[in-house]
């Protein structure tokens, strides 16, 4: 610590990371007989030089920014929350309750309220583990992946019981009301003159939302006393306990706020996307909230590249499947890669780095 | 009695011969941890038979280069000798082999196992443990006659006290035939009266011939009974002196730099209205052992109460029921207002509210964030206060680091940059920080823990200064403190605790260690109270 200046740190790091983890993918391709210069130009074109790219790109970006923040806000709290992807489940449901219940005159309007709707139930998700951890102990990580399992569960229930419409195969709500329906970037472009932009693809508005939820994340954690205390708390509980930091308090507050970011994910894939609930809409991106949240570092900066990175990854991915012999799986190796070099193996990086920076520092 | 065996790597050699060379010489000895530099080219000799005492402040190198010697870290450069033979040393074994034997200031001694099976541990001379025990119990029995190191080999660790847990590590490394003995600040945990025994064994080994090496921050333990010491600092071996030719004064002067005032200045104090008044205090922690038991105390404004005592003996837990964060039974008024003694998460906010501040003993690990910077530890505990808010929602930081550089200044916090870590700071450095955000919101009742441990001789004598001014100001102060000679300095009265209680009160002037040893110890005799 205090070796390396600061931007090393932060970029050079997760940089060279990346970059050994793509390697390993690069060889990871060639051994399977494909040309990995052809897989990277592939995944390029297909999701960097086409708008319909991006927007399929930044589509899954805003779904991973709403659980990277998630995980991290509970990071800042020296808690590990892996329930993402049931407080988005749960913020689905919040979303669809809202969506069909209330009759919106817009969809400014009924954003607001799917907003509200999402995050009350994330929170409410995200804060029975979180109490059962403040007030007996048991163990965030535990409970949370448990509550994983329910909230599929609750889900089901609802999507073949009470929410179906009647006479429906299908387990999932009716759709949503015309006024819910949010702008697509598509449909954002053309009010703007740009048609034939974005075509078909389901990035929206919601975006917006994330980016505005990555500043306030950030005012939230480094500008405000709760922040203060979720850090303090989060550094040294006895030196919070001192400071008079209670730390129930504390932890409910840091594990709801997070159950509401990832609540708010479902606005991005229940009301912008599919425009109505149905089963498995999360797709995994609780989990990948938490690659996220390590890569970013748990800043709302970070997250932010992270979730694009990732974002770019499921996109690349997507097209790599379709147009090469390259199946899925290798696309999830890829991924995990790339978590793996930029989470559990930064040490093996900084590391070297240190001792460069060490020696450069002592022949200066 | 003289003892034939003396070892020399894997030769017997005659006593006679070894007198003549020192027991140990480092020459060169350097050791850097990354950028840190923690031993520089020491070299050092140390003749058998002598009490050799190694002073200086934390982060000076001593535990490095005794570590060094005993086998845990290996030197960058530099040579060791033992006995005038030139001996490597890349484990803690080849230095048992070498003779070389450590007593921890942390004992390494495993609670639940019996005198007798510390001693053997690591030494057992067999695949079946009862030879082993029987041929360590008649040793056992030698040596307690030869050095009159009595201990009882079936008392289980947990159970006996810690001057006899501290001879069982003296016992274990003279089992492993051990001529050169390492003490690591051994007294810390001691009283007066212990230390002093531990004092006379150290003696009678020095009459055996066995090489004493004392590593301690206390001045007076230095010229009490060694007979030559070292100082070091900042990595380097300043001067080794013989100790009838120095003094406690000259030898702060060789560990600091520059002329310390060791004694306190101050005039008699001016106790005015009452602060605080506890009455009945009882904590029990969650075994149900009662940690505090009926405890009385009361504290006028412009005193300095001091809390003399072995740690653990429910000073730590008085002022956490005064800081707001141990729940307690009993009373307790501060300027007339009953606390509410339930809070056992935390009631820091209404304590601070209530003109309470509180330097806490472990600044570590509760009175810092380690990874905050320095400008966001110095709200610590007060960062909800309308002072440090720009608005209804965001804190000031601007204008809480502009403060901070101030209040280091003020406190000459060094380097007094209000962005570095509270990591980055020396112990007395990190302690000045939290000293100057507690006294500085001019609270009524200042409580203080451990106001210098760890902290080195010229930030001690601005601490102590700071106190003094603070009660000057008229501010009642309860001042918890393991070393007597702070608590005589500073305190205008002095109270002990033993095993939870207040053993008695004294008036420092008119009182002396030994009495108050004896009262740290748990000995009422007609004269207390």
């Amino acid at each position: 610590m205090g070796v390396m200046p600061k931007w090393a740190d932060v970029v050079l790091v997760p940089l060279i990371s990346l970059f050994i983890a793509a390697l390993l993918s690069a060889l990871l391709i060639l051994a399977i007989g494909e040309s990995p210069v052809a897989a990277l130009k592939l995944m390029i074109e297909g999701t960097l030089l086409r708008s319909s790219g991006w927007g399929y790109m930044l589509y899954y970006t805003t779904n991973f920014i709403f659980t990277g923040l998630a995980v991290s806000v509970a990071f800042h709290a020296a808690l590990f929350n892996i329930g993402g992807e049931g407080q988005a489940m749960m913020g689905g449901l919040g979303v669809a309750l809202v969506c069909l219940f209330i009759p919106w005159p817009h969809w400014s309007f009924a954003i607001i309220g799917a907003s509200l709707g999402a995050a009350v139930f994330g929170m409410i998700w995200a804060g029975l583990p979180a109490y059962l951890q403040a007030k007996r102990g048991s163990h965030i990580v535990i409970t949370t992946i448990m509550f994983n399992f329910i909230a599929a569960g609750v889900l089901n229930f609802f999507l073949v019981g009470a929410l179906k419409p009647k006479g429906s195969m299908d387990p999932a709500t009716a759709n949503f009301p015309a006024t819910t329906h949010l702008p697509t970037f598509e449909d954002m472009a053309s009010l703007m003159g740009f048609e034939k932009m974005f075509r078909a693809a389901p990035a929206n508005v919601s975006f917006f939302l994330a980016l505005v939820a990555c500043v306030l994340v950030w005012v939230l954690i480094w500008r405000t006393p709760l922040g203060y205390e979720i850090r303090a708390m989060g550094k040294s509980e006895p030196a919070a306990r001192y400071a008079g930091i209670g730390s129930v308090k504390t932890i409910m507050v840091a594990m709801m706020i997070s159950g509401a970011l990832s609540g708010m994910m479902a606005i991005n894939t229940t009301q912008g996307e599919s425009e109505r609930l149905i089963l498995n809409f999360t797709e995994g991106a609780g989990f990948i909230g938490i690659a996220v949240a390590l890569m970013g570092r748990s800043h709302p900066l970070g997250v932010l590249l992270a979730a694009l990175l990732f974002g770019f990854l499921y996109q690349g991915g997507a097209e790599l499947a379709l147009w090469t012999k390259i199946p899925r799986e290798l696309i999830v190796v890829i991924q995990a890669l790339v978590i793996l070099f930029t989470g559990a193996l930064t040490l093996m990086v900084r590391g070297p780095l240190e001792r460069l920076f060490l020696s450069l520092r002592r022949e200066g | 009695m003289i003892r034939p065996r003396h070892w020399v790597g894997a030769a017997f050699v005659d006593k006679g011969i070894l007198m003549s060379q020192p027991a140990i010489e480092l020459k060169g000895i350097s050791k850097a941890f990354g950028s840190v530099q923690a031993n520089k080219d020491i070299s050092i000799r140390v003749m058998p038979g002598t009490i050799h005492g190694i002073i200086g402040e934390n982060g000076a190198g001593k535990s490095t280069l005794m570590s060094i010697l005993y086998g845990f870290y290996k030197a960058d450069a530099g040579e060791i000798f033992i006995s005038g033979q030139k001996t490597a040393i890349p484990d803690s074994q080849a230095a048992i082999f070498a003779g070389i034997g450590m007593v921890f200031q942390h004992f390494k001694l495993v609670e639940n196992f019996t005198v007798l099976e510390n001693i053997v541990l690591g030494a057992e001379s067999g695949a079946f443990l009862a030879p082993s025990l029987r041929k360590a119990r008649a040793e056992l029995a030698e040596l307690a006659t030869e050095y009159e190191l009595n201990v009882d080999p079936d008392a289980v660790i947990e159970e006996i006290g810690v001057g006899m847990q501290q001879r069982v590590e003296i016992l274990k490394a003279l089992y492993r035939r051990a001529n050169i003995l390492i003490l690591d600040e051994p007294t810390g945990v001691l009283t007066p009266t212990e230390a002093d025994q531990l004092f006379r064994i150290l003696g009678r080994l020095r009459e055996e011939g066995k090489t004493i090496i004392l590593i301690t921050h206390k001045l007076r333990e230095i010229m009490d009974i060694t007979d030559t010491v070292s100082v070091m600092r900042r990595g380097e071996m300043t001067a080794t002196v013989k100790t009838s030719q120095t003094s406690p004064e000259n030898l702060a002067e060789l560990m600091v730099g520059r002329k310390v005032l060791l004694r306190v200045d101050k005039v008699p104090a001016q106790p005015k209205q009452q602060v605080l008044e506890i009455t009945g205090l009882n904590v029990v922690d969650d075994a149900g052992v009662a940690r505090l038991n009926d405890v009385s105390l009361s504290l006028r404004a412009g005193e300095i109460l001091g809390i003399a005592g072995v740690a653990g003996n429910g000073q730590s837990e008085l002022l956490e029921v005064l800081g707001g964060y141990q729940s307690a039974t009993g009373s307790v008024k501060v300027n007339g207002a009953t606390l509410d003694l339930t809070g056992a998460n935390s009631d820091g906010q209404s304590r601070r509210a209530n003109g309470i501040a509180h330097v806490p003993e472990d600044r570590q690990r509760e009175g810092l964030i380690m990874d905050f910077m320095a400008w966001e530890n110095a709200v610590f505990g007060y960062h909800r206060d309308l002072a440090h808010q720009a608005n209804r929602f965001f804190m000031d930081n601007a204008a809480i680091k502009a403060e901070t550089a101030a209040k280091m200044q003020r406190f000459d916090v060094r380097p007094p940059n209000p962005n570095l870590t509270a990591q980055n700071f020396s112990g007395g450095n990190q302690q000045k920080i939290v000293l100057a955000r507690e006294i500085e919101r001019n609270p009524d009742l200042l409580l203080i823990g451990q106001p210098t441990r760890g902290v080195d001789i010229g930030a001690i004598e601005f601490i102590h200064q700071q106190i003094v001014a603070l009660r000057d100001q008229g501010k009642a102060i309860l001042l918890v403190s393991v070393e007597l000679d702070e608590i005589l300095s500073l305190s205008d009265r002095v109270a002990v605790m033993f095993d939870g209680q207040i053993m008695g009160e004294r008036d420092p002037a008119k009182t002396n260690e030994k009495e108050l040893g004896l009262l740290m110890a748990g000995v009422t005799g007609e004269a207390s109270t």
